[in-house]
C-alpha cells in the first residue's frame, strides 16, 4: 500500500478536521466553565452526601467531554468500549465492595 | 519481518495495534488510580473526623492548575490535528504549549508541595495528607511520564513524520490519549481532594 | 473520526522496526536481549524453571524443621549461618522468611513466568499463525522487568534482618514494621507487576489483531482462549496491587499510616505514627488482585491439557463452546469473590453472603470444564505417551484441589478450617499435582517444536509416575492436619499444642513426601538438557496435531512460518469421517 501521506488527504478530510477542531474549542469552554462551578459550588458547604454527589456529578460531565471528544471515544470501535464496560464494572466493584463489608463501613452495619 | 496492523488498521477490528494497546494500558491505569480512590473511600469513612479539602490545601492554586491541564489537553489535541491537516510546524507548536503547560502543572504542584513541607505538614502527620500526597504524587508521576513522551515526538520521535507520517499521526494520537487520561484522573482528583 | 485506511497486507514505509533486517544480529540481540517472541518465550521458562526449583528447596528447607522441630540440620545445616540456624537448628525468623519467600517465588517467579510468560509467549503466536508479537519490544522489556525482580527478591535475602517474613501476603501491621527485606519485596513486586502489565497488553492485542484469516475467535485452540482471558486478569487485577504496594512502601518509609491503626504498640513501645489507618484496606486491595491471580495460576495450565487430550485422544474436544464461555465467565467472576479470604476479619453476614454466593458460583465454570475435559477422553483412541499421562493426571488432582475448595468457599465452614494446613493442602493440589502437571505436560508436548527434538519417552513416564504419587504422599496428609485444627506457618508444625500431637507424625510423611519428590525430578532435568542435544529429532508435525504452530518447522525461524498459515477449519478436527487421516489440520486447505 503506498503512503497515507498527510498532504495528500482530501478537501473532504479537512473539513472534517474543521469540525472537531470546532467541536474541541467548545469542550475546553465547557470545561473551564464547569471548573469554575464546581469551586464555586464547594464554596456553599453542602452537608457531604449532597456535596460528594453534586461534585462528582460535574466531574463526571468534564470527565465524559475529555473522553468523549479529546479522546474520541464517541466514535470509537466497539472493541474498544468492550474493554472498557469491563474495567468499568470492575472499577465499581473495587470502590464500593472494600467500603460495604468493612465493618463500620458507611453502608451496612452489622 | 514486519508486523501487520502497526500503521494501517486490521478490516475487522477497525483499529491499528497501538491503538488497542494504549486503551489497554489506560484500562489498567483506572484500576490503579481506581485503587487509591477505594483507599480514600476506606481511610474516610472509617475516620472519626476529616477535614475538608479547603481547610488544608490551597484551592484557588489548584483551580488554576486544574485550568492549566485542561488547557493542556486541548494544546494535546489541537497538535494531533495538526498533524492530520499536514501541518508540522504548527504540530509544533502545539506539542510545545502542551509540554510547558506541563512544565507550568508540575511547578506549581513544587510550591504547593513545598509550602505544605514548610508549614510542617507531610504525608505522616494525618491520613488526609498521607492520601493526598500519594494521590498527587502518583499523578504527578504520570504527568512527568506523558511530558517525557511528548518531548520525545516534539523532539528526536519527529523525524518519524518524515519516514511514515501515518505512523507518526497515530503515535502522536496514542501520546495525546495518554495526556488526556492524566487530565481526566486530575478532573476526579481536584474536587475528591480539594473540594470536599 | 477518520481512520488511516484498512490494508490486507501492509508494508509500512521504511525499514523502522528492521533497519537491521539485513545485518546479522550478534550474540547478544539474538540470544540475550532479542525480540524474538521465541526467544524471550524461552527465557521465561527456563529463568520459571530455576525459580520453581529454588522456591521447592525453600520448601525442603522447611520440610526438616516440620518432621524434626528443632533437630539440627545435618550435612548442610551450618550452611546458613548462625542467625538464620543457630547451632543448625531454625530459628523461626527463618522459617518465616523461607515461607514468605517459596510463596512469592512460586507464584510469582516460577509459575506465572512459566505458564504465560513462557508458554503463553512461545505457543500462542506460533498457534494463532502469526509472525511474533505485535509488540516485540515491549515483549522483550517485559522480560527484563521480571528479571530485575526476580534479582530483587533473591538480593532480598542478603540484606540485615533477611528477605520478607510476612507471607505472601504481606498482611499489615507486620509488614509494616518488618525489616528491610519487605522493602526489597515491595520493589520486587513493582518490577514484576510492571512485567505482567506490559505482556498483559501484549498478549490481548496479539490474539486479537495478528491471528490469521479464518483463524475467527471461535476457532481459537482453547490455550488461545485461556491465555487471553489470563491476560485480562493480569491487565486489572494487578494494578490495585500495585497501589498497595506504593501506600505499604509510604507506610514503611514515608511514615504514613494507610495500613496501620492507632494505638499500635509493638515490643512494649508505642508506634510513633500517625494511626487511623486500616490493616484491612491492604486484605482488600491485596486479595482484589490476589484471587484473579489464582486463576492466572490455573487457566493456562488448563490451556495446556485441552491441546493435548484432543491430540491424544484423536477427537474434538468434547463441549469446546461451553468450556469458551465457562473460561469466559470466571474470568469475570473472579474479580468479584475476593473477600472469601477475608470471612474472618469481621465482616457483616451480608457481605459474608454475598462472597460466599460468588464463590459458590465461580465454582460451576470450572466444573464444567473439568467435566468436558474427562469427557473428551470418552470414545477417544488414547495414546498414552508422556504430555497425555501429565494431562490425564492433572484432571482428578485439578479435582480434588477443587472440590477441597468448597467448604473454604463457605464462611461457616471456613470457620474451623482458614489458616490451617486445610487451605495449605487446597491450594497446592490445584497449583502443584495441579497446574505444575499441567506445566510438564505442556514442556514435553511443545518440546520439540522449540528444539528439534523428542525427549526421552522412559524418564518422562518415570518423571510422571514418580510425582503423581509422591505429590500425594505430600499433600494428602495437610487436610487431616488441617482437620485436626494445625495452624498454617507455625515454625514447629504445630508441635507445641496439645490437639496437635495424634497428627504430627504426618508431617514427617508430607516431608519424606517432598524429599522424594525431589529425587524424581532428577530424570526431568536431565531429559531436558540431554534432549536438547541428543533427543531423537522430529519434523514439523510429530505428534499429527491439528493446531497452526506444527504447520511451522522445528524449531521455527525468526518470522515462524514458510508462508503465511491461514485457518480452514476449527482447532480439533480429528477423526473426521470420511478422510484418509485421522486429523485434518487448521491450517491445510
Amino acid at each position: 500500500m503506498t503512503s497515507d501521506h498527510a498532504a495528500s488527504m482530501t478537501d473532504d478530510h479537512a473539513a472534517d478536521i474543521d469540525r472537531h477542531v470546532r467541536i474541541y474549542i467548545t469542550v475546553f469552554v465547557a470545561l473551564m466553565v464547569l471548573t469554575i462551578i464546581t469551586v464555586a459550588i464547594s464554596r456553599v458547604h453542602l452537608a457531604v452526601p449532597i456535596a460528594v454527589t453534586v461534585a462528582l456529578l460535574v466531574a463526571t460531565i468534564k470527565g465524559s467531554l475529555v473522553a468523549c471528544y479529546f479522546m474520541h471515544l464517541i466514535s470509537e470501535k466497539k472493541l474498544i468500549y468492550a474493554v472498557l464496560l469491563l474495567t468499568v464494572a470492575f472499577f465499581i466493584a473495587l470502590l464500593a465492595l472494600p467500603v460495604v463489608t468493612t465493618s463500620n463501613g458507611f453502608w451496612i452495619h452489622e | 519481518m514486519e508486523i501487520p496492523y502497526t500503521v494501517a488498521v486490521r478490516r475487522d477490528t477497525g483499529l491499528t495495534n497501538g491503538k488497542i494497546g494504549i486503551w489497554l494500558f489506560l484500562a489498567s491505569e483506572v484500576m490503579l488510580f481506581g485503587a487509591l480512590f477505594a483507599s480514600y473511600i476506606l481511610i474516610r469513612t472509617g475516620a472519626p473526623s476529616w477535614p475538608r479539602g479547603d481547610t488544608i490545601l490551597n484551592v484557588p492554586l489548584a483551580t488554576f492548575n486544574t485550568l492549566v491541564l485542561i488547557s493542556s489537553s486541548v494544546t494535546m489535541v489541537m497538535a494531533w490535528a495538526s498533524l492530520m491537516r499536514g501541518r508540522f510546524g504548527t504540530f509544533r507548536i502545539y506539542m510545545g504549549t502542551t509540554i510547558l503547560l506541563g512544565f507550568v502543572f508540575l511547578v506549581v504542584k513544587y510550591f504547593e508541595y513545598s509550602h505544605k513541607f514548610h508549614d510542617d505538614l507531610f504525608p505522616r502527620t494525618n491520613n488526609f495528607l498521607a492520601i493526598y500526597f500519594t494521590l498527587t504524587g502518583l499523578h504527578m508521576l504520570h504527568v512527568l511520564g506523558g511530558m517525557a513522551v511528548n518531548a520525545y515526538f516534539w523532539g528526536p520521535g519527529a523525524k518519524l513524520w518524515k519516514t511514515n507520517p501515518q505512523w507518526f499521526i497515530n503515535r502522536v494520537e496514542h501520546s495525546g490519549l495518554f495526556w488526556h487520561f492524566v487530565d481526566l484522573v486530575w478532573i476526579f482528583l481536584f474536587p475528591t481532594l480539594y473540594l470536599l | 473520526m477518520t481512520q488511516p485506511a484498512a490494508v490486507d497486507a501492509p508494508k509500512p514505509h521504511g525499514a523502522h522496526e528492521d533497519h537491521h533486517a539485513h545485518e546479522p544480529l550478534g550474540f547478544w540481540r539474538l540470544y540475550v536481549f532479542s525480540t524474538d517472541h521465541k526467544v524471550i518465550g524461552i527465557q521465561y521458562a527456563v529463568t520459571g524453571l530455576l525459580f520453581l526449583l529454588f522456591g521447592f528447596s525453600l520448601m525442603m528447607l522447611m520440610r526438616w524443621q516440620l518432621a524434626y522441630p528443632g533437630v539440627a540440620l545435618p550435612l548442610i545445616g551450618s550452611w546458613f549461618g548462625e542467625a538464620r540456624m543457630p547451632g543448625g537448628t531454625m530459628a523461626p525468623e527463618f522459617y518465616n522468611e523461607l515461607g514468605a519467600m517459596h510463596g512469592t517465588i512460586m507464584v510469582f517467579l516460577g509459575v506465572v513466568p512459566l505458564a504465560v510468560g513462557g508458554f503463553g509467549n512461545f505457543v500462542v503466536p506460533l498457534q494463532i499463525g502469526a509472525p511474533d508479537m505485535a509488540f516485540p519490544r515491549l515483549n522483550m522489556a517485559s522480560y527484563w522487568f521480571f528479571f530485575l525482580g526476580g534479582m530483587t527478591m533473591l538480593g532480598s535475602f542478603f540484606v540485615p534482618g533477611g528477605a520478607a517474613q510476612s507471607g505472601w501476603t504481606s498482611y499489615a501491621p507486620l509488614s509494616v514494621i518488618a525489616g528491610t527485606g519487605q522493602t526489597w519485596w515491595l520493589i520486587g513486586m513493582m518490577f514484576l507487576i510492571t512485567s505482567s502489565l506490559l505482556g498483559a497488553v501484549n498478549f490481548i492485542t496479539t490474539i486479537i489483531q495478528l491471528r490469521a484469516k479464518g483463524l475467527t475467535f471461535m476457532r481459537f485452540p482453547f490455550f488461545v482462549w485461556a491465555q487471553f482471558v489470563t491476560a485480562f486478569l493480569l491487565l486489572l487485577a494487578f494494578p490495585p496491587l500495585e497501589a498497595a504496594g506504593v501506600m505499604q512502601l509510604m507506610d514503611r518509609v514515608a511514615g504514613t499510616s494507610f495500613f496501620l491503626p492507632s494505638g499500635l504498640v509493638v515490643s512494649g513501645q508505642p508506634l510513633t505514627n500517625a494511626g487511623g489507618g486500616n490493616p484491612l484496606l491492604w486484605q482488600h486491595l491485596f486479595w482484589f488482585l490476589a484471587h484473579p491471580e489464582v486463576y492466572v495460576l490455573i487457566l493456562p495450565g488448563m490451556g495446556i491439557v485441552a491441546e493435548i487430550i484432543a491430540n491424544n485422544t484423536r477427537k474434538p474436544l468434547w463441549g469446546y463452546r461451553s468450556m469458551v464461555y465457562s473460561l469466559v465467565f470466571l474470568g469475570f467472576m473472579s474479580f468479584i469473590v475476593w473477600a472469601h479470604h477475608m470471612f474472618m476479619t469481621g465482616m457483616g453476614t451480608a457481605m459474608a453472603a454475598f462472597f460466599q454466593t460468588t464463590t459458590m458460583i465461580i465454582s460451576i465454570p470450572s466444573v464444567v470444564i473439568l467435566t468436558a475435559l474427562i469427557i473428551s477422553l470418552w470414545g477417544g483412541s488414547i495414546r498414552f505417551n508422556t504430555p497425555m499421562l501429565f494431562a490425564l493426571g492433572f484432571l482428578p488432582m485439578f479435582g480434588i484441589g477443587g472440590l477441597t475448595g468448597l467448604p473454604l468457599g463457605l464462611n461457616v465452614a471456613d470457620i474451623p478450617l482458614h489458616d490451617t494446613y486445610y487451605v495449605i493442602a487446597h491450594f497446592h493440589y490445584v497449583v502443584a499435582p495441579g497446574t505444575i502437571f499441567a506445566l510438564f505436560a505442556g514442556i514435553y508436548y511443545w518440546f520439540p517444536k522449540a528444539t528439534g527434538r523428542r525427549m526421552n519417552e522412559t524418564l518422562g513416564k518415570i518423571h510422571f509416575f514418580g510425582s503423581l504419587v509422591c505429590m500425594n504422599v505430600v499433600f494428602m496428609p495437610m487436610f487431616l492436619v488441617g482437620l485436626a485444627g494445625v495452624s498454617r506457618r507455625l515454625y514447629d508444625g504445630g508441635a507445641s499444642y496439645n490437639f496437635a500431637q495424634p497428627v504430627l507424625h504426618l508431617n514427617v510423611v508430607s516431608s519424606w513426601g517432598a524429599w522424594t519428590l525431589a529425587l524424581f525430578q532428577i530424570p526431568f532435568i536431565f531429559n531436558f538438557f540431554w534432549s536438547i542435544w541428543k533427543g531423537a529429532p522430529v519434523g514439523d508435525n510429530p505428534w499429527d496435531a491439528t493446531t497452526i504452530e506444527w504447520a511451522a518447522p522445528s524449531p521455527p525461524p525468526h518470522g515462524n512460518f514458510r508462508m503465511a498459515p491461514e485457518a480452514f477449519r476449527g482447532p480439533y478436527e480429528y477423526s473426521v469421517p470420511g478422510t484418509a487421516k485421522d486429523f485434518a489440520p487448521q491450517y491445510e486447505a
